[in-house]
């Protein structure tokens, strides 16, 4: 027994102090790595509140694999940061890093990077879907959105387009094409969302009307899939989500309810309902944002991707599950998006309580406590989404949507 | 007659004390073998040398400065809800309102940040956020000791329960105090004026939390093994009729060490928005109200032994987040390399505490060990 313990604690030994030798040795070369890469090139961080489980980081995670591949740079992604004092010690480290661009992607990371950017004056920061930049003034603190309004506009024809299959086809009658949408959040990135998306619908089809639920986290997969089933069950017959687990899509399929997905394709898990989805692709944004930093251009305070820059994209259509003529018809309405000769928030096209917009309508685009709308946003006939600063501010309750339980 | 004779394989004794040599060295083994599993299971699944990644996971705990910081940080909120935990546990009293007795502690600091930050001086106003969230935290673990030292209800659901009530209260207060409305979002508060912010200590901004828990943990020390109360506190523990039989009132035993575990639990809210976060969601205990129970068990209900458990825990943690930046590899891959190291160190106490016996092994009486 004591040989034993002698033998083992000789081994503990051993391997303890291998591990630190190893420790220590790891480090140098990293070390040398980075101060190397920064002479010649900029290394960049990201920081992601999920991880590749969650559709919604993982585009991003692509996006900044794709284009740091593309410009030749180092970079390091840290998944799984909270919205809280962590967002700022993951932007703290990635400076210790060695990197001198920085981003984030969820919301509620806003105000930490804006602490960081005060901090680090030399380093840029960038955040994704954030409402601040404009107005805090600090010369390297971004915010970058794109005008998926468009792109979920897109996506809401193809649905529209299949909810006429449906009447035509004698499933549904025609005051029966309810789409169900299951939502995150009640404030302006959602609503600018689903509004569009149930527009693009209604232009197709226009006896269209939608039922919103939320369930107050961007990531609760219980959650979606419930809020989707509680929908078919009141009688959806298409289902679409601005929420980032797989717990809408996987109902649908399960359910066999036709399907407008976001963030990415999910055909793979759901071959029957997935019809079309609408995407944000990050990395023209981060190709744009990491090549001014790496010239030492300024970065846009607010920087809208759009159909022209490849920030708005849709997946390939699955022909399984959508009506027949979709692509042809999506790329119809992009090329009128394109050139102008439609809006997506045409006042024409719809109504509040009963009314249309009018010219005098102020949005909320400065962010306050008070929520006070500031900014006249209505012009040409069209309200201008995305344009007085980058994170959506479309807020407005149109008639046709009902949405179901605002407090969750 | 064949039942004498047929002896099992293997029996189990308990064992009675062990030298603290030998139990160390038990401890010690097991994180070998702990090491060389993990070792193995990520040469299997990752290919990845097993020490370059060992390396990098002390690396992402004590690699710089800032990480060092940023661990320290971490092991002082792991390290005061333990402390916190201990006293209860100690009394067998099962205190698994943690969460919720920390995030209503955070839930009153960030209520007076956010409602008298323009209007009382930031001393004052952080005089009150600790008087406040001490004494939230304390009624949140007073509320199921008194129930059970007036009617012997059941602790475990009932603290449980308080957590869920705690939860579903922060998220209430997150709909009035969101920014943008609609986004579950309260954002960083105060964030130009810092009303209600701890003071960094020089430029080390972690370090008055650092400081302050090291300070609780040291008086819970002296609270349980030198205080009359300490001591009625184990007496309780050990048997109850015993307590009484010596005099000992034990319905105010339990609501005054809850009352004690529940402002600590409160204080740690406190620091987290005061000292570190400055915001409130429904997840900033994010489970250690529970891990601290295992920080608890763990180190045996001795507050200086906890320093070494929240320590380790939050050195694995920090790790396992370093190698999913560093080799792309998921968290969860992390989080299984922590699982075993802590499954072996739990098994390790099962080694200390009890004996095995295999068959035959009884006639060597006296042998070594």
């Amino acid at each position: 027994m004591k040989k034993f313990a002698v033998l083992v604690l000789s081994l503990a030994m051993v391997f303890s102090f291998a591990a630190i030798m190893t420790s220590c040795g790891g480090s140098q070369p990293a070390e040398e790595e980075s101060a190397a890469a920064d002479d010649s090139a900029i290394m960049a961080g990201f920081i992601c509140l999920h991880d590749e489980n969650s559709t919604y980081d993982l585009n991003f995670i692509n996006a900044a694999k794709s284009a740091c591949e593309e410009l030749g740079i180092e970079y390091q992604i840290k998944t799984n940061i909270p919205e809280g004092q962590e967002c700022y010690d993951a932007a703290a480290e990635l400076v210790d890093a060695g990197c001198g661009i920085i981003f984030a992607d969820s919301f509620g990371h806003e105000d930490y990077m804006i602490q960081a950017a005060k901090d680090f004056p030399d380093v840029q920061f960038c955040h994704s879907t954030g409402t601040k930049a404009h107005t805090e003034g600090l010369d390297n603190y971004h915010n970058a959105f794109a005008s998926i309004y468009e792109g979920r506009y897109l996506a809401g024809v193809a649905a529209g387009l299949k909810l006429n299959e449906m009447i035509e086809n004698g499933d549904i009658k025609a005051d029966q094409a309810k789409i169900g949408y299951v939502g995150a959040f009640t404030y302006a990135e959602v609503i600018s969302g689903y509004t569009s998306f149930f527009l693009g619908a209604r232009s197709q089809c226009e006896s269209a009307t939608m039922d919103v639920t939320f369930t107050g986290s961007w990531y609760d997969e219980t959650a979606e899939k419930e809020g989707a089933n509680k929908l078919i069950d009141d009688g959806c017959v298409l289902i679409s989500q601005h929420a980032d687990s797989m717990g809408a899509p996987t109902a649908c399929e399960t359910a066999g309810i036709p399907n407008v997905s976001y963030n990415g394709s999910t055909v793979d898990a759901c071959p029957n309902t997935f019809i079309v989805s609408s995407r944000i692709d990050w990395a023209p944004y981060y190709k744009y944002a990491i090549t001014a930093a790496q010239n030492g251009e300024a970065i846009d305070t607010d920087w809208t991707g759009d159909l022209s820059t490849g920030s708005v994209l849709l997946t390939e259509v699955n022909d399984q599950a959508a009506a027949e003529g979709t692509q042809e018809k999506i790329d119809e309405v992009k090329a009128q998006l394109e050139s102008g000769e439609i809006h997506v928030f045409d006042t024409s096209k719809f109504t509040v309580d009963g009314k249309k917009l009018k010219k005098s309508y102020m949005a909320d685009v400065d962010t306050d406590a008070e929520y006070t709308p500031d900014t006249k946003v209505v012009s040409e006939g069209y309200f201008h989404e995305s344009e007085y600063r980058s994170a959506p501010y479309f807020d407005l309750a149109i008639d046709g949507i009902k949405r179901l339980d605002e407090a969750f | 007659m064949s039942k004498a004779n047929r002896e099992p394989l293997l029996h189990i004794t308990k064992r009675k004390a062990m030298p603290w040599q030998q139990s160390w060295l038990i401890r010690l083994i097991s994180i070998v073998a702990a090491l060389i599993v993990c070792a193995v299971i990520t040469t299997a699944a990752t290919g990845l040398d097993p020490m370059s990644v060992y390396g990098t996971m002390l690396e992402g705990a004590f690699g710089t400065e800032r990480k060092i910081w940023v661990l320290g940080k971490e092991t002082a909120v792991l390290l005061c809800i333990a402390v916190a935990m201990a006293p209860a546990f100690r009394m067998k009293f099962w205190n698994l309102g943690g969460e919720g007795q920390v995030l209503i502690g955070t839930l009153i600091s960030a209520a007076c940040m956010i409602y008298l930050g323009d209007k009382i001086p930031s001393g004052l106003l952080i005089l009150l956020m600790v008087v406040a969230s001490v004494v939230v935290g304390a009624i949140w673990a007073g509320i199921p000791a008194f129930f059970k030292a007036k009617w012997n209800t059941n602790e475990t659901l009932f603290t449980l329960m308080m957590n869920y009530v705690a939860i579903q209260l922060v998220a209430y207060y997150i709909i009035i105090w969101e920014s943008p409305k609609g986004s579950g979002k309260v954002g960083i508060i105060n964030q130009s004026t810092n009303a209600g912010w701890l003071p960094s200590l020089g430029s080390y901004q972690y370090l008055l939390n650092i400081l302050i828990v090291a300070l609780v943990t040291i008086l819970m020390f002296v609270y349980l093994k030198y205080s009359k109360h300490g001591y009625e506190i184990s007496v309780v523990g050990e048997s109850q009729r015993t307590a009484r039989y010596v005099g000992i009132k034990v319905d105010r035993v339990i609501i005054r060490t809850l009352l004690v575990s529940g402002g600590i639990c409160g204080l740690c809210g406190f620091l987290m928005v005061a000292g570190t976060d400055h915001t409130i969601t429904t997840t900033l205990a994010g489970g250690r109200g529970f891990l601290g129970v295992l920080v608890a068990w763990l180190a045996q209900f001795n507050p200086l032994a906890m320093v070494l458990v929240s320590l380790l825990l939050c050195v694995l943690s920090r790790g396992a987040g370093e190698i999913s930046t560093i080799y792309g590899l998921n968290q969860s891959f992390g989080d299984i390399l922590t699982g075993i190291i802590l499954f072996f160190i739990i098994g390790s106490e099962f080694f200390i505490n009890y004996k095995i016996h295999l068959r035959g092994g009884a006639r060597k009486k006296g042998g070594s060990n």
